[in-house]
């Protein structure tokens, strides 16, 4: 994820340069905060989409994991 | 040397019986310039009545999320805020697991539900789902659907799986700290079925729910009355949204110490990593962990977490020379 310069509101994306949502809290991204969410996530898959902040349908399999919004589409890893 | 290891050594090493309940809690109360003894014996006794294999198993969800239990360190129930939601496998992408796993090596397959006990549905997918795993792939099936009736137990025995896990989570007396919609004695009931059906019991828990080391020593002892052919061993990995989800971690040195009173009093289950192990122990604690009474190990990841890479733990494995338990051993 690349950091931003300026704090973007999530509800003024245009330009955005890193997704507005955190994808583990749901929490804004710009508000910060996050630190200990990106450390959990390394032994987590994303729970929330980091567009729009609907909550995914997760699959998490013995390697790897898939999540679906229904808005966004699929992202696996 | 402390009096309880000196007994230890004697009645679990030498005569292969397991501590009981004071016992257990004698080594729960080492001091730190002890753990290294308490964890040689525990190795010790795995060797002797176990051997050095390790049994690899890997495990997935087959429906995720939704419950309507209230296990308070649950990301699965339906009944918490947490972000987990209802999610079904698909057939063919239960099979793919499975020969994932079967490419690690592991002989186990375990495929696991978030319910209170299975409904037809359920029934009908793992019946499916198994027949189409035991035709493609060569590995052991395992299953963890919650509770049973009778029925259920014969109908898992009829599609030919082999090992059920129910996890009793906690002691007794702690248990209703835990969970309310459901009882201690509802859970014992389904693992005597299963242990009356012929299939090997798969029962442990989850250490750090806020019990006190004393109640670790009654589940222990619990356990041991049990009798499991496997114990899974967790450690809280606190979850968002869950009543649990602001606990600490077991701090590193008391999950040893577990581990080690859990060997001595079962010397010949299978003892078995299951989730929390990274976050609790980490690289090296897991190390000592495999040195110091465990046997087994769930590779890859878990249901709604993940864990190491599969290769990590089979790199460690054979950094210890400890060979990977084969299939044919398992039949
Ligand atoms: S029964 Fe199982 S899936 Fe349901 S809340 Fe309890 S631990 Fe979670
Ligand atoms: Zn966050
Ligand atoms: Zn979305």
């Amino acid at each position: 994820m690349t950091e931003l310069a300026e704090p973007v509101r999530p509800t003024d994306r245009a330009g955005a340069t890193a997704p507005p949502w955190c994808d583990r809290c749901g929490g804004e991204s710009a508000t910060g905060g996050h630190a200990a969410c990106a450390a959990a996530r390394v032994l987590e898959p994303p729970r929330y989409c980091a567009h729009c902040r609907r909550r995914m349908k997760v699959q998490v399999l013995p390697v790897g994991w898939s999540a679906a919004c229904v808005e966004h589409g699929e992202i696996r890893g | 040397m402390p009096e309880i290891l000196d007994q230890a050594r004697t009645q679990v090493l030498e005569n292969g019986v397991g501590l009981d309940e004071s016992g257990v809690l004698a080594v729960l109360n080492l001091p730190d310039e002890h753990l290294p003894a308490a964890l040689q014996l525990a190795h010790e006794v795995r060797m002797r009545w176990c051997g050095p294999e390790v049994e690899v198993e890997g495990i997935v969800s087959l429906k995720t999320g939704g419950c309507p239990e209230d296990c308070h360190f649950c990301s699965q129930s339906g009944l918490f805020t947490s972000p987990v939601r209802s999610v079904w496998l698909d057939i063919p992408s239960l099979v793919e697991a499975a020969k994932q796993t079967a490419k690690t090596g592991a002989t186990e397959f375990c495929i696991v539900a978030a319910v209170r006990g299975p409904d037809a549905r359920l029934m009908k997918q793992m019946r499916e789902g198994v027949a189409a795993i035991r035709a493609e792939v060569d590995i052991q099936v395992a299953a963890s659907l919650g509770m049973l009736s009778q029925e259920q137990v014969d109908e898992l025995v009829d599609m030919g799986v082999h090992r059920y896990n129910h996890n009793l989570e906690t002691c007794r007396s702690y248990f209703p700290n835990v969970v309310t919609t459901h009882s201690w004695e509802e859970r014992w009931e389904t693992l005597r079925m299963v242990r009356e059906s012929g299939m090997e019991v798969c029962c442990g828990g989850i250490l750090g729910l806020g019990e006190s080391v004393e109640q670790r020593a009654e589940f222990a002892a619990q356990l041991a009355e049990l009798d499991p052919h496997e114990v899974p061993l967790n450690f809280l990995n606190p979850r968002p949204g869950t009543p649990l989800g602001d606990r600490p971690v077991v701090e590193g040195k008391d999950a040893l110490r577990a581990i080690a009173a859990f060997r001595l009093a079962m010397p010949r289950t299978i003892l078995r990593y299951a989730g929390g192990r990274e976050i609790t122990l980490g690289d090296l604690g897991t190390r000592d962990g495999l040195l110091g009474g465990i046997n087994a190990v769930i590779v890859g990841n878990y249901l709604t977490t993940l864990g190491r890479p599969a290769t990590a733990d089979l790199d460690l494995l054979e950094d210890l020379k400890m060979p990977v338990k084969a299939l044919s051993e398992t039949l």
